[in-house]
């Protein structure tokens, strides 16, 4: 089947779940991504038992710090 | 009140746009923008916003300049390293536009005083590295019906948004909480190119100047995403989340919260 990740389109086994996406999208700190998927967001808690389907649209929305430091303690 | 002349000269590339014009020229010198954090981000928007005639900046720091930051602060020179960066700041972008006012808030934020901070101004913008103080900020904002701007960076990547009251999902709605201390690097622990800052941090002072001129869209109800490796811009659309904890129908968070910073942030660096 048929899944757009983070724009592009790509093939993966029938089934797979978006836990299963995560580790073969090979996601940086994977327990602290933001999952959206046709722009609904999928709570972590439920990666493992949402599985993706024929066409669906996968965005993966990382934490990023960075800036200015002094500003908080 | 009248363009005197040198005003007329000074903002003439603006006064020009059709978008902008004498009316949004006009709106600019009556906005304020408080800026958290005068550091990678903090650095160009502040530059922008004041050479844009901000009428009133404010610049939120607790830090000194540091040799370390003038890799990608370019509001400081070599000559401020020691300084408050609060003040360095000032002087930088009173030495491109007198004509502003700016206000130095030489402090941390947190929940006990964040509330009162951005009270007096119309637009924030988020130029801090961690993830504590963004949270702390989203929340400020959304319990004070204010619009800001977030953004991060980190190595060669860069993201940001915007959040209108009532047009569209907050930072919370995304990310939900912060994570643990040292879960997920910041660029004090990784590094970032110093353009980076002046890619996304641009970009804040852009949605900025958006918001009060009232022109074209904001980036509310999407991330953008760049990738200086592959130069790929991304506009991501978020949702809303209904249950949100601090903007939902039922919120949990109706008070600004602090947070566990990670250890290797408490020195600072970013």
């Amino acid at each position: 089947m048929k899944i757009t990740v983070a724009g592009d389109v790509k093939e993966y086994a029938d089934g797979i779940t978006v836990a299963d996406l995560i580790v073969s999208e090979d996601v940086e700190t994977p327990a602290y991504v933001t999952v959206a998927l046709n722009d609904e967001f999928v709570l972590t808690e439920n990666h493992a038992t949402t599985k993706l389907a024929d066409g669906d649209n996968v965005e993966f929305l990382y934490f990023m710090g960075g800036g200015g430091c002094g500003v908080y303690k | 009140m009248a363009f005197t002349n040198e005003q007329l000269e000074r903002y003439s590339r603006h006064i020009i746009l059709q978008e902008v014009g004498a009316g949004g020229q006009k709106r600019l010198m009556d906005a304020s923008v408080l800026i958290i954090g005068a550091g990678g981000l903090g650095a160009p928007a502040a530059l922008y916003l004041a050479a844009a005639g901000v009428g009133r900046i404010g610049i939120a720091d607790a830090d000194a300049v540091d040799l370390s930051n003038l890799q990608r602060q370019v509001i400081h020179a070599t000559a401020d390293v020691g300084k408050p960066k609060v003040q360095s700041a000032s002087e930088s972008m009173l030495a491109i536009n007198p004509e502003i006012t700016v206000e130095t808030h030489r402090m941390y934020v947190s929940a006990s005083n964040i509330l009162d901070l951005i009270a007096g101004y119309d637009f924030v913008i988020d130029g801090t590295d961690n993830f504590p103080a963004k949270f702390l900020i989203n929340d400020a904002c959304v319990l004070s019906g204010k619009a800001f701007s977030h953004a991060g960076i980190i190595r060669f990547q860069g993201q940001l948004m915007t959040y209108v009251p009532g047009e569209g999902p907050c930072y919370r709605c995304v990310f939900r909480d912060p994570p643990p201390p040292d879960a997920v690097p910041t660029c004090s622990q990784a590094g970032v190119i110093g353009a980076m800052g002046g890619v996304i941090g641009s970009l804040q002072a852009m949605e900025a100047v958006k918001y009060f001129i009232g022109q074209g869209e904001l980036l509310t109800g999407a991330l953008l995403t760049f990738n200086a490796l592959t130069m790929e811009f991304r506009k991501v659309r978020l949702p809303r989340r209904a249950d949100c904890q601090v903007c939902g129908a039922h919120p949990t968070i109706l008070e600004p919260v602090d947070y566990a910073l990670a250890a290797c942030d408490l020195d600072g660096g970013g």
